[in-house]
C-alpha cells in the first residue's frame, strides 16, 4: 500500500475494528479506539503536519486530560509530521519550550503508568518526531512510512559531501539515510507493521516496557554499535 | 583526508610524570593535538589526520622544526587537522607542549 | 572578566568548577571518536566534541558535560550523544547534587543524523528520568553557536537555563528558516533580530531561562550554584498543569505579536528598544516584576 492512498479513516478501522471515535480539528485528532477490549486514548495528526507552538500545546493538552480524567489508559500517538513547524514566530513564542513540556505530559503519563507508542503510519521528521512518537515508550513503523532527519540531496549541500558517496554508503550505512528500516535497524522502531494493524496493536500493548531499550536493540540488529558500550563505559566507568 | 606519521629518535625525555594533554579545537583552519608519555627510547611519533590532501612536505618541515626546537623525546603525539596554517599548527603544537610540561590537563 | 562566549569547553569546565575538581571521563587519550565521519572522509575530534565527567560546584559533587561548539557546532552524533545520556544515568547511581550541561550545540550532526536523532531522544529521556529522581539538571547558554535542534528542546526539559545575553536558545536556527522559508520570513543576518527573537534577554522575558547573567565565567559560576541551591525538580501532574497555562497564556497574549519588540511593550516598557543595550545588571533589575 502506497503512503499517498492511506488517509487517517482507514488506519482508524484497521487498527480498531471494535470501534473508534476520534474527532478531527484542523490537522489535529483525538479520541478513543478499543484495542482487544480496552479503550485506547488517540492522540495525532495529519497531513504531514508542521507542528508549531498550537499543536505541540493541543497534543499536551489532550495527554494532561487523559492522566487527570482516565488513569493508566494506554495512549497512542499517531502523528504524522513534516517536522516542527519553521517559522520567525514560532521561534519569538518559544517553540521549544512548547515541544518540551509535550515530552514532559508524556514522561508524566508513562510515570504514573500510562502505557505509551507511538506508530509512524505516514512520516515523521526531525523536531515533531521527537517530542511525540519518538518520545513514547516504544515506537513502531508502517512499512511504507517514512522516517528522516533530511533528505540526502539537501544533506549533500549541507555536508558538502558529493551526493553519490551518500547514496553509495547508505546502501549499507543505516546511520544517516532517511527510512523507516534504518530506524528499525538502529533501534529507534521496535517493529515494522503491516497486514493485521489490529492484531500488531493488541499484541504490542500486551506488553508494558517503560524502560529505553533503543540503545540494547540497536547493538543487537547491528546499526548502532557503540552508543551502547560508551554510555555504558560512561555510566559505570572509574573517572 | 590524509594520514602522515613522523618519527624523531633522540629527544630527552620529558616530564615522567606528565599527564595527557589536549589542546585546539577540530574546526575549521584549526586543530587538535593530543600529547602522550610513552616509554620508547626517546622516540619522538607524530601521527596526523589532515582533511587537506597533499601538504606532507610542509607537515615535515613543521614537525622538524618543532623537535628541533624542543628535542623532546618518549612522546605520542596525535593530531586531527581542519586545514590550519603552518603557524597555527606550530603554536598549538607550542601550546600543547607547554601544557604538558607544566603537568597541568 | 573570562568571557564565556570566547572560551572553549574544556576552558569552560576548568573555570566554572572549584579549581582543580574535574575529573574527566572517556577523554581524549581514550580516543573514543566517531567511526561514520572518517567514513565520510570528515576530520573527527578525540573526544567527539563533548567533554563529560565528575567535579565539584560550590563544594558540591557535581557532573558535568560540555559541548565544544568549534567542532562542527557541538552537533550531536552517536558517540557525543551517547556520552550525554551515559554521564545523565551515571548520576541515577551517583546522585550528585546536580548535573550541569554546558551546552553549544546545532542540534543533529547531519553525518549521521539518525542517530543523532536518536541519541537526543535519549538523552531527553535520561534527562526526565533523573530529574524524576529528585537530582536537578542546570543547563548553561552562552556560548558561539547557541542551544538549538535537539538540544534546544532539551534545555526546557531541565530546572533551570542560565543564560548570558549572547546566548541564544531555540529550535530551528534562523539560518534554516531563512534558508527554507526566505529572507522576508527571517533574515539571519539581521544580526539585532535574531538576538532579540532568540538571544538570553527575550528568553529571560519569556520565563524561559531563569536568569541571564553577563558574558563572565565567574557570574556563570555564581548563577550555576544558585540555581543548584534552589532547584526542586517537579513533574507532577500539578507542576505541569501549571506549566500547561502559562504557555497557552503566551499564546493567547503575544501570539499575534510580529516582533520581540511587541511583546517587550506589552510586558510594560516604555523603551523596549532600548533593552538591548542594556548591561546584564541594570537589565535584570528594570525587567524585576515584569517577566512573562
Amino acid at each position: 500500500m502506497d503512503t499517498q492512498t492511506l488517509d487517517a479513516e482507514t488506519l482508524f478501522d484497521r487498527l480498531f475494528p471494535e470501534g473508534h471515535a476520534i474527532t478531527r480539528d484542523g490537522l489535529f485528532f483525538s479520541g478513543t479506539g478499543t484495542s482487544a477490549g480496552r479503550s485506547v486514548a488517540v492522540i495525532g495528526s495529519v497531513d504531514a503536519a508542521p507542528i508549531g507552538v498550537e499543536l505541540a500545546f493541543r497534543m499536551a493538552g489532550e495527554v494532561l486530560a487523559v492522566v487527570r480524567d482516565h488513569p493508566g489508559r494506554p495512549i497512542l500517538l499517531l502523528v504524522d509530521t513534516q517536522g516542527q513547524r519553521l517559522s520567525h514566530r514560532d521561534e519569538l513564542l518559544g517553540i521549544n519550550g512548547y515541544m518540551a513540556h509535550l515530552a514532559k505530559c508524556l514522561a508524566l503519563a508513562r510515570n504514573t503508568g500510562h502505557p505509551i507508542l507511538g506508530l509512524v503510519w505516514s512520516q515523521a521528521v526531525s523536531g515533531g518526531f521527537l517530542a511525540s512518537s519518538l518520545f513514547a515508550d516504544r515506537c513502531f513503523a508502517l512499512k511504507e512510512a517514512e522516517v528522516r532527519v533530511m533528505n540526502l540531496p539537501a544533506m549533500s549541500r549541507i555536508t558538502k559531501i558529493p551526493l553519490e558517496r551518500l547514496e553509495d554508503l547508505s546502501k549499507t550505512s543505516p546511520v544517516f539515510a532517511p527510512g523507516v528500516e534504518n530506524y528499525w535497524r538502529m533501534g529507534a522502531i521496535e517493529a515494522l507493521w503491516s497486514g493485521n494493524l489490529a492484531r500488531e496493536l493488541a499484541a504490542a500493548f500486551s506488553t508494558h516496557e517503560t524502560a529505553d531499550r533503543r540503545r540494547a536493540r540497536g547493538a543487537e540488529r547491528g546499526g548502532r554499535r557503540l552508543a551502547l558500550d560508551v554510555a555504558e563505559r560512561v555510566r559505570h566507568g572509574a573517572p | 583526508m590524509e594520514r602522515l606519521t613522523f618519527t624523531y629518535a633522540g629527544g630527552r625525555p620529558a616530564t615522567r610524570n606528565a599527564k595527557a594533554t589536549l589542546a585546539g579545537v577540530v574546526g575549521s583552519g584549526n586543530l587538535e593535538v593530543l600529547v602522550e608519555p610513552v616509554a620508547q627510547d626517546g622516540a619522538v611519533t607524530i601521527e596526523v589526520t589532515t582533511a587537506a590532501v597533499g601538504f606532507g612536505r610542509i607537515w615535515q618541515a613543521v614537525m622538524d622544526d618543532f623537535f628541533a626546537r624542543h628535542g623532546l623525546g618518549d612522546l605520542r603525539i596525535s593530531i586531527n587537522d581542519v586545514g590550519a596554517t603552518p603557524a597555527v599548527v606550530s603554536l598549538r603544537l607550542d601550546q600543547a607542549i607547554e601544557t604538558y610540561l607544566g603537568g597541568g590537563q | 572578566m573570562t568571557s564565556y562566549y570566547e572560551a572553549s569547553a574544556r576552558e569552560r569546565v576548568a573555570g566554572l568548577l572549584d579549581a582543580g575538581s574535574f575529573i574527566e571521563i572517556l577523554p581524549p587519550q581514550e580516543r573514543v571518536m566517531s567511526p561514520h565521519l572518517l567514513q565520510l572522509d570528515t576530520p573527527a575530534a578525540f573526544d567527539d566534541g563533548i567533554v563529560v565527567g565528575e567535579g565539584r560546584l560550590g563544594g558540591r559533587p557535581i557532573l558535568v558535560a560540555a559541548q565544544e561548539g568549534g567542532f562542527m557546532g557541538g552537533a550531536v552524533g552517536e558517540v557525543h550523544g551517547a556520552k550525554l545520556t551515559g554521564l545523565l544515568e551515571r548520576a541515577l547511581d551517583t546522585r550528585p547534587a546536580g548535573v550541569i550541561l554546558l551546552v553549544e550545540s546545532g542540534g543533529v550532526r547531519l553525518h549521521e543524523a539518525n542517530a543523532g536523532l536518536i541519541a537526543v531522544s535519549e538523552i531527553m529521556r535520561a534527562v526526565l528520568a533523573l530529574r524524576g529522581a529528585g537530582v536537578p539538571v542546570i543547563l548553561l547558554d552562552g556560548g558561539q553557536f547557541g542551544c538549538f535542534g535537539g538540544m534546544g528542546i532539551v534545555a526546557r526539559l531541565c530546572d533551570a537555563v542560565i543564560m548570558s545575553e549572547e546566548g541564544r536558545l531555540g529550535l530551528s536556527g534562523p539560518e534554516v528558516i531563512e534558508t527554507t522559508c526566505g529572507v522576508e520570513e527571517f533574515d539571519s543576518r539581521d544580526r539585532a533580530l535574531v538576538w532579540r527573537t532568540v538571544g538570553g534577554k527575550h528568553r529571560y522575558l519569556l520565563g524561559e531561562a531563569a536568569e541571564i547573567v553577563a558574558d563572565d565565567m565567574a557570574a556563570f559560576r555564581a548563577a550555576a550554584i544558585a540555581a543548584l541551591e534552589h532547584a526542586r525538580p517537579d513533574l507532577s501532574l500539578a507542576a505541569l498543569e501549571a506549566e500547561h497555562a502559562g504557555l497557552g497564556a503566551r499564546i493567547t497574549r503575544f501570539g499575534a505579536c510580529r516582533d520581540a519588540l511587541d511583546i517587550w511593550r506589552d510586558l510594560g516598557f516604555e523603551a523596549p528598544d532600548r533593552l538591548p543595550l542594556l548591561e546584564a545588571d541594570a537589565f535584570r533589575a528594570l525587567a524585576a516584576g515584569r517577566r512573562a
